[in-house]
C-alpha cells in the first residue's frame, strides 16, 4: 500500500519535472546543441587541429566526452534549481507540502527530472559529436551509463540545496556562475592533468568534477588521469553526503515552512 | 466523532511574533465551520499548522483523531486544503493541476483523470481542462483550487477566503455546491471576511483575534445575543401626512431618505409594534430589511470587546 502509493507520487513529480522542461524546450535542449557545436568548432576543428593528440588521442577526441560531462553537470544542475525554486516562488511547491509525499520521494522525484534533462542533453550533444568526430567508439558502456547517472543525481541534488536555500532568482545563478563553471573549466575538460605543473596537478585533484570528467573519459575513451575507482568512490561519495544535507534541509523546511 | 480537535496550539514567529496564544478548538464531524477574524488574527496560521505548511511551537492537532506529530501521512490524507493565494503552476494546464494533486495522494493516473472530469464538470472548468491555469479568469482559479483540493476524496475541506474577489453570481454558486458536498458529509472549515457568507453557510462558528479565540459557539446561539437590530423600511405615508411627522413611540428611528426609515428595534420590543404604530398612522411598508448584516454587528463587538482589556494593559 505505503509502497504503491509512493511510487504513483513518484512518478507524478517525475512527469511533472520533465512535462515542465519539455514544454520549453528551445530553453533547456537547444541551447546546450548550440553551444557544444561551437565548442566543437573553436576548441576542436580550430584550436584543436595545433594541439594535435592529447592522452594519446586526437584533441578533438579528446573533449568529446569532457563537453557531454559538461553538458551533463550543467543541465541536470539548473534543471533541479530553478524548478524547485519557481515551485518556492509560486508557491506550487505547497501542492506537495500538504500532501503525504515522502521527503525522499520528493528528492528522488527531482533527482529523475534532472536525470531525464541530462540524459537526452547527453544524447544531443553525443549525436553533435558525430558531426565533427569520424570515429566514435565506446570504450565501456557500463562506466558511461553509470557515471552519467551518478553525476547528474549528484549535480541535481546540489541544484535542490541551491533551491531550497535560494531567495531570488539571482540567487540560483550566483553558484552556477561563480562556483560550477570555475569548477567544470579546471576540471579536465579540455586538457589532462597530467600537462600542469607540480603543485597544480595536486589542486586540481580537489576538483571534484576532474573525477566525473575522468570516469566519464575512461568510459568513452578508456583513457583517465584518475584511478576508476578513485573517480567512482569521490562521485558516490559526494552524492551521499548531498542526498543527506538535501534531506535534512527539506525535513527541516528550510525555505519552505515558516 | 471530531473531525478537527486542537489544544494548546500556540505559533510564535521568527522575530518572536505570536501568532497563536495556546488556543483550543473542536469541529464536529459533518460541521460546516466559520473561522473568523480581522486581518492578522491567527486564522491562516492556524489553517497553516493542521496543513502542515507552517511549523507549530507548541501543541496538540488531530484531525479525524490523527495526531500531526505522529500520524502526518494519516492526518495529511483527511484534508483537502484551498488555500487563499493562488498557488497552482501557471503554466500548467487545468487537468494537470488536478491529476498532479491526486498523484501526490498516491491516486492513480487513471483514477485521477476519471475523477479530474468529475469536479471540473461540476465547477463549470470542464471545457477549459487543456487551458493553462494563466489564462483563466480568478473565478475560474478559485473553482479550480477547490477541484484540485477535492480530487483525492477528503473528509475535511479547509477553504481559506475562497470566494475573495469572486463575483456576486459565482459566490453564490460556489456557495451551492459547498453545501452540496457539505451535505454529502464533508466536514468543511471555513475563513472569510464577507460575515454573510458564514451567516449563510454555517452552522458554527470561532471568532480569532491577536492569536485568541474570543468566541466559539453555534452561529444560531451567537446571534440570539444580538440585543438590537437595525432595520431600514421602504414606507407611504397617509396622503398630505409628511415621513417626518409619524410617531413610533418607544422606538428609536430616523428618517434615511425620502421614502424611507431607520428604526432601532431591541430584542425585547418585537416588530409587531412597529407595524401597529404604522398602521394607525396609515402608513403603508413597502418593503423591510437589516441595515447590517447581524453578525457583522456581532463580529465588530466582540473584537472590539476582546480588545478592550489589551488596550488598557498597553496603556498602563
Amino acid at each position: 500500500m505505503a509502497s504503491s502509493f509512493n511510487l504513483v507520487a513518484l512518478q507524478t513529480i517525475w512527469i511533472k519535472e520533465c512535462t515542465r522542461f519539455l514544454r520549453i524546450w528551445i530553453q533547456t535542449l537547444v541551447p546546450p546543441a548550440i553551444t557544444m557545436t561551437l565548442y566543437f568548432v573553436i576548441f576542436g576543428s580550430i584550436v584543436g587541429e595545433r594541439i594535435g593528440e592529447m592522452g594519446g588521442r586526437p584533441y578533438m577526441e579528446f573533449i568529446v566526452p569532457g563537453l557531454i560531462m559538461m553538458s551533463v553537470i550543467t543541465n541536470s544542475y539548473s534543471n533541479v534549481a530553478s524548478s524547485f525554486f519557481s515551485a518556492k516562488f509560486q508557491r506550487n511547491i505547497e501542492e506537495m507540502l500538504v500532501a503525504p509525499v515522502s521527503t525522499t520521494v520528493i528528492i528522488i522525484g527531482y533527482i529523475g527530472g534532472g536525470l531525464a534533462r541530462a540524459l537526452i542533453v547527453a544524447v544531443i550533444v553525443t549525436l553533435v559529436s558525430f558531426l565533427f568526430v569520424d570515429n566514435v567508439q565506446i570504450h565501456n558502456a557500463g562506466i558511461l551509463v553509470l557515471t552519467v547517472v551518478l553525476t547528474s543525481t549528484l549535480f541535481s541534488l546540489a541544484g535542490l540545496i541551491n533551491g531550497i536555500h535560494a531567495k531570488t532568482f539571482d540567487d540560483i545563478s550566483i553558484v552556477p556562475t561563480f562556483i560550477l563553471t570555475p569548477l567544470t573549466y579546471l576540471g579536465g575538460v579540455f586538457f589532462s592533468i597530467s600537462l600542469l605543473p607540480g603543485i597544480w596537478s595536486t589542486v586540481a585533484q580537489a576538483n571534484p568534477v576532474l573525477y566525473m570528467v575522468n570516469a566519464f573519459r575512461y568510459g568513452f575513451l578508456g583513457i583517465s588521469d584518475v584511478a576508476l575507482s578513485t573517480s567512482l568512490s569521490v562521485i558516490i561519495g559526494f552524492n551521499i553526503v548531498f542526498f543527506a544535507l538535501a534531506y535534512i534541509l527539506l525535513e527541516r523546511g528550510v525555505g519552505i515552512r515558516s | 466523532m471530531k473531525a478537527l480537535s486542537i489544544r494548546g496550539l500556540s505559533k510564535v514567529y521568527k522575530g518572536g511574533v505570536e501568532a497563536l496564544k495556546s488556543i483550543d478548538l473542536d469541529v464536529e464531524e459533518g460541521d460546516f465551520f466559520a473561522l473568523l477574524g480581522p486581518n492578522g488574527a491567527g486564522k491562516s496560521t492556524t489553517i497553516g499548522i493542521i496543513a502542515s505548511l507552517i511549523n507549530k511551537t507548541e501543541g496538540e492537532v488531530k484531525v479525524f483523531g490523527y495526531d500531526l506529530d505522529t500520524q502526518l501521512v494519516e492526518l495529511k490524507r483527511q484534508i483537502g486544503l484551498v488555500p487563499q493565494e493562488f498557488n497552482f503552476n501557471q503554466f500548467e494546464t487545468v487537468r494537470q493541476i488536478v491529476v498532479n494533486q491526486a498523484g501526490y495522494y498516491g491516486v492513480h493516473r487513471s483514477l485521477a483523470n476519471e475523477r479530474a472530469e468529475k469536479y471540473l464538470k461540476q465547477l463549470g472548468l470542464w471545457d477549459k481542462r487543456n487551458e493553462p491555469a494563466r489564462s483563466l479568469s480568478g473565478g475560474m482559479k478559485r473553482r479550480l483550487m477547490i477541484a484540485r483540493a477535492l480530487l483525492h476524496q477528503p473528509k475535511l475541506l479547509i477553504l481559506d477566503e475562497p470566494t475573495a474577489g469572486v463575483d456576486i453570481e459565482l459566490r453564490r454558486s460556489m456557495w451551492g455546491y459547498l453545501e452540496d458536498i457539505n451535505r454529502e458529509g464533508i466536514t468543511i472549515i471555513l475563513t472569510t471576511h464577507y460575515l454573510e457568507e458564514a451567516e449563510s453557510l454555517c452552522r458554527n462558528v470561532a471568532i480569532i483575534d491577536n492569536g485568541v479565540i474570543i468566541k466559539n459557539t453555534s452561529i444560531k446561539r451567537l446571534l440570539t445575543t444580538l440585543n438590537m437590530e437595525t432595520f431600514v423600511l421602504d414606507i407611504e405615508p397617509a396622503e398630505g401626512e409628511e415621513l417626518g411627522e409619524i410617531d413610533l413611540g418607544e422606538f428609536n428611528w430616523r428618517q434615511a431618505d425620502e421614502q424611507s426609515i431607520e428604526v432601532d428595534v431591541q430584542k425585547s420590543q418585537g416588530l409587531n409594534k412597529v407595524f401597529e404604530q404604522l398602521s394607525k398612522q396609515g402608513v403603508k411598508v413597502l418593503s423591510m430589511r437589516n441595515k447590517a448584516n447581524r453578525l457583522e454587528e456581532l463580529f465588530v463587538d466582540l473584537v472590539e470587546q476582546g480588545r478592550q482589556p489589551k488596550q488598557k494593559q498597553t496603556g498602563s
